[in-house]
């Protein structure tokens, strides 16, 4: 035994960068967390602090200007910051979202483009790949884009995309040959200022009210064919294996919330005293909490070890990001229920973020694919 | 006896509060004597004053090197004067400044330092000073063991009495060592017309609870009617609601009052270590969980927009 | 010409955290964990500005601590700073601070200096006395407690606001600064800044490093004595009452009690 051990640990670096991201969150983005979540506005003073300290789009490669974090890195950034605020976790998980596509797929003029300015803060960058009539089933996708010449044209509508009006950059999955269904479906960058972009109005939602969520319509947006991520045909697998990827984001997104609400509901549990003494010295509370804790530990062990499968990009990716996002979501709405539970009337207002959080914690058992669609693709890749 | 130098802190033409503080407590442990630096015309007045309260003999030393170049000329008048007269220690005021020179006339007397005392005793290895540290969790007592003892105590340490004794004036030529920063120029801090943080006996502090830079006028119409200082919490601080000048806690004042009245201040550890010697502490702060009222002789829970007014016209009416 | 910057940093117990004594009643450094002081990060934050500035300058910090202290070398190294200067020696346990002034004075002297950038205090200690000990030791100006702080050419120029006044300062290079919490915002260490800081150079250096007996420094060398420690009765909590609109005159009555009004 000793404590030189090195397996089954994030090395030193990714423990300093959790407590660099955690004393900024606590400083910079958790005081208007819940400003953000009643006004559902979009968490400006949390881009502002993650741009300033390089923290808003860590995954870009050092060689187009980023950090160039590894995957795990990126999800203890996801992490920390949704642990304080759900919504303004989405500007890193979406950026990396957004932009995965032309990093997997993109060639290298494309790369330098794009990348530069994500990764200065100049840029944000969002993924567009829901309709209103496909959403898991993407291949019923309706957008098309035709060939003219040097360009393409785009028409179509795009729902539930994050971050919309926010970003300048779209990655955009279009059909470019009806015929061939899936393999008919090209990705390209479209840019905000691109002429017939408009986006429509923000959705309702009942959590992650910061982070905007809107459609995005094409209506004859003509833009170069150099713009086209990889080769006509493959957007569809981009899309796939962007998801595989990025699923473990969500992941880290739920356990970062669970933890945020763990940690709230611990605190609380020793101040609120009832007959005599704190709640805490409850054995009913203290199981809860050891639950909540256990199945939270369980969660973010199994993301960890996905986000390392991601870096590698092993053969059993597919699986372990799909069980991550699933369980991890799964964990997070269990354990933010519980806090609410835990801090009684009180978590049930306003005035304590728990209800938020529990709030928040549903959309990742929702987007990049609910978790119905994930147990699909876990059954589809078992290891 | 033994001759203890006191550093009399003047601004303005007056002395300050601490340094008749000092000149009481310097009795405890021998005779007083003062010294006044750089004090221009008002040296005479400020000699009085100290005779009055204890010094028997009055150091005077004036000239544009005590105004114009940084805490150095001070540290040379104290450090040659405490050789000079064979002093049996040097006691000067805890502020920024205070410490600096000590630290330094400690240094080239080959002395211990004590710094932040709140308490000071003659012992047989003498002085005993009495420290509060950790943001006040623990007293320490601790004696120089090695050369002239330098001592910087607190303000508010205890009440200045009078004890007049000969105050006899005398010149001291010191010589200057040089190698100090410039001071290029200096702006008088505009007076709020409220007494000084460090000194004031009553201190009304308001926190996040007072929710904008206009909520403060509550807080300072209470300090007000009891004639108190006003300070504010680093939250409040840090929301530019109140001047830096003004912050209680860690790396603002540490004050130590007879009354302290927290108003919408939860009492975060950063705070407690500016105020938590205070004699007698009072709280107002809507969340009944608030550390602060672990502290508290008498605290109040409810709104402080509703509880300081009619606070503030009870002591009217009386 | 290089600009050396010289950073001084001290590892602190986590104010945070139950801070206490050990048995020889020195700061217990096992009880809670330790990190960078705060109000160092000020003095690192002002440093790089000033290197950033600066066409050409190096950045040092340099501290005196356990081994544990390299935690705090470590942080002031991913926000940016160059390199760092470690003194570690099992006979420093224990010094005050005009030992402890001694020994960083020493290892200044050894590692170079135009510019000694130091914070206001630490947290843990609170005296704020070391930097005006560097410059006398190290016989250069001081120019402490600065909200403000810039290198001109040869000159360095700060704004200290003190109790009754705002003083403008200027002084030559070599020097000694300290800065406040107002000087400015320190950086987060970046993640770029943390895998840099893996690879920056530490140097270790012991008393005989710097040529000093071990009966200088530590508790031996020490010129005050700790007594007694004792900690402070917790304040009992004393009456408590909810405001139903007469908590103004409640208080009021307390306090007439007590002879304040």
């Amino acid at each position: 035994m000793g404590k030189d051990f090195d397996l089954y640990r994030p090395s030193e670096e990714h423990d300093m960068l959790r407590e660099s991201v955690r004393a900024l969150a606590e400083a910079k983005i958790a005081p208007f967390a819940a400003a953000v979540d009643e006004e559902g506005r979009f968490p400006q003073e949390a881009l502002d602090a993650l741009v300033a300290n390089d923290l808003h789009a860590v995954h870009v490669p050092e060689a187009y200007g980023g950090a160039g974090a590894d995957a795990l890195a990126t999800v203890i950034v996801i992490e920390e910051v949704a642990r304080v605020c759900g919504s303004s976790s989405l500007i890193p998980a979406v950026n990396k979202l957004g932009s995965l596509p032309v990093i997997l797929s993109g060639s290298e003029e494309l790369k330098a483009k794009y990348l530069g300015p994500l990764a200065k803060g100049d840029a944000m960058f969002s993924y567009a790949l829901s309709e209103p009539d496909a959403g898991s089933d993407a291949a019923g996708m309706k957008t098309r884009a035709v060939r003219d010449g040097d360009f393409w044209i785009l028409n179509g509508v795009k729902r539930w995309i994050t971050n919309a009006g926010e970003s300048e950059y779209y990655t955009v999955m279009a059909v470019t040959d009806p015929e061939k269904r899936s393999k008919g479906i090209s990705a390209f960058v479209v840019e905000k200022s691109d002429e017939g972009v408009s986006f429509g109005a923000p959705e309702k939602k009942l959590g992650i009210k910061g982070s905007p969520t809107r459609e995005v319509y094409f209506d004859n947006v003509r833009i170069p064919a150099d713009r086209m991520i990889g080769a006509e045909g493959t957007g569809f697998a981009t899309a796939m294996k962007t998801l595989d990827h990025t699923r473990v984001t969500i992941a880290a997104q739920a356990i970062g919330i669970a933890q945020g609400a763990l940690d709230y509901a611990k605190g609380y549990v020793k101040e609120r005293k009832q007959f005599g003494k704190p709640i805490a010295d409850f054995q009913g509370v203290q199981f809860m909490l050891a639950d909540m804790a256990m199945k939270l530990e369980a969660a973010r062990q199994l993301t960890y070890a996905a986000a390392a499968k991601s870096e590698r990009v092993d053969g059993d990716l597919t699986f372990f990001g799909a069980a991550a996002k699933c369980f991890a979501s799964d964990v997070a709405m269990e354990v933010t229920i519980d806090a609410v539970q835990l801090l009684g009337g009180y978590g049930y207002t306003r005035d304590y973020p728990v209800e938020r959080m529990m709030r928040d914690a549903k959309i990742t058992q929702i987007y990049e694919g609910t978790n119905q669609v994930q147990r699909i693709v876990m059954a589809r890749n078992l290891p | 006896m033994a001759e203890i130098l006191v550093l009399v802190d003047h601004a303005d033409g007056a002395v300050r509060k601490p340094a008749l503080e000092l000149l009481t407590l310097a009795r405890r442990i021998g005779e007083p004597s003062a010294v006044v630096l750089g004090a221009g015309e008002a040296t005479a007045s400020i000699a009085a004053t100290a005779g009055e309260y204890g010094a028997a003999t009055v150091y005077v030393a004036d000239g544009a090197e005590f105004t114009d170049q940084l805490v150095v000329p001070k540290v040379d008048a104290l450090t040659q004067l405490a050789k000079e007269k064979g002093a049996a220690a040097v006691l000067v005021t805890s502020s920024g400044e205070g410490k600096e020179i000590a630290a330094r006339v400690a240094l080239r007397l080959g002395s211990g330092l004590i710094t932040d005392a709140v308490e000071l005793e003659a012992g047989e290895n003498g002085p005993v000073a009495t420290q509060s540290v950790f943001a006040a969790s623990y007293q320490v007592r601790s004696t120089v063991s090695h050369g002239v003892p330098v001592i910087t105590v607190k303000p508010n340490s205890a009440a200045p009495e009078a004890a007049p004794a000969a105050g006899t004036v005398e010149n001291v030529a010191v010589t200057f060592t040089g190698n100090a920063a410039k001071v290029v120029a200096r702006t008088p801090r505009v007076s709020t017309g409220r007494p000084e943080l460090t000194e004031s006996a009553i201190v009304v502090s308001g926190g996040r609870g007072v929710g904008a830079a206009e909520g403060f006028a509550v807080v300072e119409k209470l300090a007000d009617s009891l004639g108190a200082a006003v300070g504010a919490s680093r939250a409040a601080v840090d929301a530019g609601w109140y001047p830096h000048s003004n912050q209680v806690g860690q790396t603002g004042k540490q004050v130590s009052p007879q009354l302290y009245v927290a108003a919408g201040i939860s009492g975060a550890i950063q705070h407690r270590a500016g105020m938590q010697t205070s004699k007698t502490i009072v709280a107002v702060n809507k969340d009944p969980e608030a550390p602060i009222f672990d502290l508290v002789d008498y605290g109040v829970v409810g709104d402080l927009f509703e509880v300081l007014p009619q606070l503030t016209d009870e002591i009217g009416a009386r | 010409m290089t600009l050396k910057i010289a950073v001084c940093v001290k590892y602190v117990p986590d104010a945070t955290g139950d801070r206490g004594f050990a048995d020889d009643l020195t700061t217990d450094r096992e009880a809670v964990d330790g990190l960078l002081s705060e109000l160092d990060e000020y003095a690192v934050e002002q440093a790089l500005r000033i290197s950033e500035e600066s066409d050409d300058a190096e950045v040092t910090v340099v501290t005196v601590g356990p081994d544990d202290a390299k935690d705090a070398l470590r942080k002031a190294l991913s926000m940016g700073a160059d390199k760092a200067v470690h003194v570690n020696d099992e006979d420093i346990h224990g010094s005050d601070v005009i030992a402890t002034s001694a020994i960083l004075a020493k290892a200044l002297e050894k590692t170079g200096f135009d510019l000694v950038v130091c914070g206001m205090a630490s947290t843990d200690g609170t005296m704020g006395v070391l930097p005006a000990l560097l410059a006398e030791r190290l016989n250069v100006p001081q120019v402490t407690l600065l909200s403000e702080l810039s290198v001109e050419g040869e000159l360095v120029k700060g704004r200290r606001d003190g109790d009754s006044a705002t003083e403008l300062l200027e002084a030559p290079l070599p020097a000694v600064v300290s800065v406040t919490d107002q000087s400015g915002e320190a950086r987060y260490p970046s993640f770029k800044g943390i895998m840099a800081a893996k690879k920056k150079p530490v140097e270790e250096l012991d008393l005989d490093d710097l040529d000093i007996d071990a009966d200088e420094v530590g508790l031996a060398g020490s010129w005050t004595l700790v007594d007694a420690v004792a900690a402070r009765p917790a304040r009992t909590q004393g009456t408590i009452v909810t405001d139903e609109g007469d908590g103004g005159k409640q208080l009021a009555a307390f306090l007439a009690t007590q002879k304040f009004i």
